[in-house]
């Protein structure tokens, strides 16, 4: 009896024992006094909790993971994102200053602590989820630094014992020019503003917009710029930790208590838009083949309608085109016969050796015909969101992919909806408004309901369809997928119920 | 096919009139001697009925039909033995001529099973550079393979850096050979020279031996750990801009642009970023490859190799843009930097060689990028009117008009600004930047041939940069010539001199050779200095 009790140890406790030294020694930081508010998350939690703490804690961390998300996905700016995320943060996730004086100081501290370790826990699993994850953390890191007061702010940076090396006088007096210039004109006197001086490569974000003055591989970045270097180095030690801790999942030392939290925290991570199946895209009586393309492309977003034109016109398309151009193809259903028909009869300038050999393993390679096995069993990548088409890879000297309510400039991008058949002079003037507030997918959507005005209107009115099935467009494919019911209501012979219920399921 | 039916047609026509056909089935009894008998006359009565022509064509199906198996056999034989005899022919023409001995003959016999292989000709004009013969000889006794390994290893003793280091081979019948890795330039050497490739790249290196990839357990375990931060520059990018020539096709004028963007881009990687081992290399047909080989280049990961190709990335945006260069003012050091290096070139080689704006609809291209609208008006007007004025007058004209007051709003900072964007727009390295985001992105190996152009992918010495002349860059049968004209100069040489010495390859292997001392000292510098490091983390412990 009494061996048995001696040899039994916590799991949880076991990697934080010395197995030299005192076996039953307790965690030597089982209860943590939070001093600042903000957290970098290096010393995991040992103290006990309860299974629904940490189901609930876990919960109300990826609300406001999730809705943070959501903000970006809408392309807010900064300042919308706070006041948006304000209330839930105070409903889900509080966390007072050190100032504030209030007595749930250390257990809100504490909530946040383990809710994010929790959720570690649950998106270390794949590449894409520690992605994610890694990402929407960053964000909320710099929320709340943003946020925080100066003092305090000021005290955990000094925490950190990060070794940034201050600029000397002389020095930030012979580079002035250099770093007003960095700075885009600021500050008027070099004496304004303080500047330390890293390794260039611990502030790739502001390298990469040329925001810091760089000399020999040092870059010298102003005090004010101190929330992108704490940002950065939040993230890569989270990405660092979210690697071990995904390489730690598998020897996980566990029961079938908190597997299944952990499995159905991660599953309910998903974004609205990010898993567009082609199961719920199938259009009964729809003729989905290569030569039937030119006239479905009527109801294509402006994106594909620019890629098909482009296409018509070169006959040729660039790489990442074809990607984008291929993954919606396919997304409205057109099937790899078709499409390998479809993109050889449209390079109609080449030679069928050279379309063998340079472009149809690609096209295959995108329904998941070739290529290694994850790509086989995925069938393939799923098509673009507008997010992805937003944000990745914008086109290039002669490319035609992207958004063009993003990437044209005002005067092309009138020209492309005129020739394309929006004419309205109010609806062109809405667009260039939504394009300078960056509100991409607000033009877009203006522009649809400007084409699909009638349809709209008679299936609001009929009812027939839901204020679920008018929301905001988020998908090109789900554009295409809306413009043709609506296009063909009339036509379409399995109307009204079987086709509601299809539309339903995407929420 | 005459060549390949004649004989066909010789030995069946002499089977019905031999004799022992006719006496065979005799020997083994009554019925098919009869059998054969009547075959016979029935042939007989056929000659009889029928035209000499067209008694043979009968006799050819009949072949078909019974021989199927052999006729293709045959006819193949034919193609050779005609083959042989023309390569003969073709030999004896050519070497009385100006090509000596051995060299010639070698283009002639590969270059005719070359055409029926590929009906699209690749563009090569004579000599294909791709034969096995040609490319054998130039990876034998040509290819630096030693400064390759040295280059990669980074050190004379063989280590993983070279090791586990990625080779991707393109066949000569284009499959591509991906994940190949060698412990030694010997084996690497041996390999090329079994498979043949047209072209190799080189890619990361990797955790693991690059061959032992599926025998790991977990296939994220496999992974890339390093490689050179690598510059892809073509030509191609820029075609809205070059009017002297498009597409693969290159001149002197429009190598300019190269020749700006290796200023601008390896002055930005040395002073700004503190790089200093970088190679160019020519990439055979019209553009320039950079290597960043700094150890700390190497190691980069993707999120920082994104922020060095965004941080040299100024045109943004693609045909439908409008205007692509978008930079902040007072502009950054690089941006000005890069201007002033470049204002010099957009005057000779913009303005004056490539001639932008000849024409109206290229010049309404250059007015679209200007602020002011009554001065564009005014510009309009005047050349409009002057059809076929320089762009160097144009370009003048702009501040000529602003200066005489045509509009009353002008804002000069404005008009300055603009023309500022405008040279940036026409000069700035256009960087095809995919190349350079990715870790695991493969490029060709310096010193490979040009499947195309047959020209040796050469380092450009930056120093020389201005004297660099991509149409002179040797091609591979150019130095396969020059080894047999070489001949050793008079007196005393007992030292063994290798191939590419008695080449013009000489200088750029002793280039290269030059560069990859430089990188090996710092890497031994490096080395020791980590070592005591180590030693002193240690002991503090």
């Amino acid at each position: 009896m009494i061996r048995q009790e001696f040899s039994r140890i916590d799991p949880k406790r076991r990697a934080a024992l010395n197995h030299r030294g005192k076996q039953f020694e307790k965690p030597a930081y089982q209860n943590v006094e939070y001093k600042h508010r903000l957290n970098f998350y290096i010393t995991p939690p040992t103290a006990d909790i309860t299974l629904e703490q940490f189901e609930q804690w876990a919960i109300d961390r990826l609300r406001v993971l999730a809705e943070l998300e959501a903000c970006s996905f809408r392309n807010k700016t900064p300042a919308e994102t706070a006041a948006h995320m304000k209330p839930i943060i105070d409903k889900y996730l509080p966390l007072s200053s050190s100032t504030s004086g209030s007595t749930a100081l250390q257990t809100e501290r504490q909530k946040d602590h383990y809710s994010h370790f929790i959720l570690r826990l649950a998106f270390a699993s794949t590449e894409d989820l520690r992605r994610r994850f890694s990402r929407v953390e960053s964000m909320l890191f710099r929320l709340r630094f943003q946020a925080d007061d100066l003092r305090e702010r000021q005290a955990f940076v000094e925490g950190l014992s990060l070794d940034w090396e201050t600029v000397s006088d002389d020095e930030r007096r012979e580079y002035a020019e250099d770093l007003r210039a960095a700075g885009g004109g600021y500050p008027k006197r070099i004496e304004e503003e303080s500047y330390f001086k890293v390794d260039w490569d611990r502030v790739p974000e502001l390298v990469e917009s040329r925001r810091v003055f760089l000399k020999a591989g040092k870059a010298y970045v102003p005090g004010r710029e101190q929330l992108s270097m704490v940002v950065a180095e939040f993230t890569s030690k989270l990405d660092k930790a979210l690697e071990l801790t995904s390489r730690a999942l598998p020897r996980l030392d566990e029961d079938d208590r908190l597997t299944p939290i952990l499995t159905h925290l991660s599953q309910n991570f998903t974004t609205p838009d990010a898993n567009y199946s082609s199961s719920n895209t199938a259009l009964p009586g729809a003729d989905i083949s290569a030569r039937n393309v030119d006239a479905l492309s009527a109801s294509f977003p402006l994106c594909m309608q620019n890629l098909h034109r482009s296409l018509r016109r070169d006959s040729h398309l660039k790489h990442y085109g074809r990607l984008q151009y291929s993954l919606f193809l396919k997304g409205i259903g057109l099937n790899l016969e078709e499409c390998l028909v479809f993109w050889r009869s449209s390079f109609n300038k080449i030679t069928d050796d050279v379309f063998n050999k340079e472009y149809r393993y690609n096209v295959r390679h995108v329904y998941g015909d070739v290529g290694g096995d994850s790509n086989r069993r995925g069938n393939g990548y799923s098509p673009f969101s507008c997010q992805k088409i937003l944000t990745e890879h914008p086109p290039g000297p002669g490319e035609a992919h992207g958004c063009p309510y993003r990437h044209f400039s005002v005067r092309n991008l009138t020209a492309l909806l005129q020739n394309v058949g929006v004419k309205d002079q109010e609806v062109l003037r809405g667009v260039k408004e939504d394009k300078e507030k960056q509100k991409f997918h607000l033009a877009c959507n203006r522009v649809f309901e400007y084409a699909h005005k009638q349809e709209i209107k008679k299936v609001r009115d009929d009812g027939t369809w839901g204020a679920a099935q008018l929301e905001t467009i988020v998908h090109p494919n789900e554009y295409f997928k809306r413009s043709y019911l609506l296009k063909n209501m009339g036509k379409n012979p399995i109307d009204g119920e079987g086709k509601s219920g299809d539309v339903k399921m995407e929420d | 096919m005459p060549h390949s039916v004649s004989p066909e047609n010789m030995a069946t026509h002499e089977q019905p009139q031999d004799d022992m056909v006719a006496e065979a089935p005799a020997e083994n009894g009554e019925t098919q001697a009869s059998e054969n008998t009547f075959v016979a006359d029935a042939e007989a009565e056929v000659e009889n009925t029928q035209g000499d022509e067209t008694m043979d064509h009968d006799m050819t199906m009949e072949d078909v039909g019974v021989q199927g198996d052999i006729v293709p056999e045959v006819a193949l034989k034919v193609e050779i033995k005609s083959e042989v005899r023309l390569e003969d022919l073709f030999a004896d023409v050519e070497s009385d001529e100006e090509f000596p001995s051995s060299n010639a003959l070698n283009i002639k016999t590969s270059s005719s099973p070359e055409a029926p292989s590929s009906p699209v000709p690749t563009g090569g004009s004579g000599s294909k550079p791709s034969d096995s013969d040609v490319m054998r000889s130039f990876y034998q006794r040509l290819f630096p393979w030693r400064h390759l390994f040295q280059w990669l290893n980074h050190s004379p003793t063989p280590s993983t850096d070279f090791g586990h280091r990625e080779f991707a081979f393109t066949l000569q019948n284009d499959a591509y050979l991906r994940y190949q890795s060698f412990p030694t330039s010997d084996l690497l050497r041996k390999d090329v020279l079994r498979l043949m490739p047209s072209r190799f790249e080189i890619g990361p290196v990797y955790t693991t031996n690059p061959r032992d990839r599926k025998t790991l357990r977990k296939s994220s375990a496999f992974k890339p750990l390093a490689k050179e931060i690598c510059f892809d520059i073509d030509l191609t990018d820029y075609d809205d801009i070059r009017t002297c020539c498009d597409r693969a096709n290159i001149c002197n004028k429009c190598w300019q642009f190269i020749t700006m963007a290796i200023k601008v881009i390896d002055v930005a990687l040395r002073d700004d970023f503190g790089f200093k081992h970088i190679l160019w290399v020519y990439s055979g047909r019209r553009g320039a490859h950079a290597w960043v080989c700094d150890k700390k280049a190497r190691h980069l990961d993707d999120q920082k190799r994104r922020a060095i190709a965004g941080y040299l990335e100024v045109i943004k945006g693609g045909a439908q843009s409008g205007k692509r260069v978008n930079v902040k003012r007072p502009l950054h050091t690089h941006v000005a930097r890069s201007l002033e290096v470049l204002k010099s070139h957009f005057q000779t080689d913009i303005l004056h060689d490539q001639d932008p704006w000849e024409t109206d609809e290229k010049f309404d291209r250059l007015l679209q990028l200007l602020p002011d609208k009554t001065l564009n008006e005014a510009l309009r007007k005047k050349w409009s009117s002057a059809p076929g004025r320089a762009s160097t007058s144009k370009w003048a004209d702009i501040d000529a008009l602003a200066k005489s007051g045509v509009s009353k709003t002008l804002d000069a900072k404005a008009l300055l600004e603009a023309k500022q964007d405008i040279v940036l727009e026409y000069t700035y390295p256009r960087l095809d930047i995919e190349v350079s985001k990715h870790l695991n992105h493969l490029l060709k190996s310096p010193f490979v041939v040009h499947p195309g152009t047959g020209r040796v992918c050469v380092p450009i010495n930056t120093k020389d940069l201005n004297s660099f002349d991509p149409l002179e860059v040797p091609t591979v049968t150019d130095l396969l010539g020059e080894i047999d004209e070489w001949t050793a100069p008079e007196g005393e040489e007992v030292k063994a001199i290798q191939d590419w010495e008695k080449t013009s390859l000489k200088p750029y292997v002793e280039y290269f050779r030059s560069f990859v001392v430089g990188l090996m000292k710092d890497e031994k510098d490096v080395k020791v200095k980590r070592e005591r490091e180590e030693n002193g983390d240690a002991m503090e412990f």
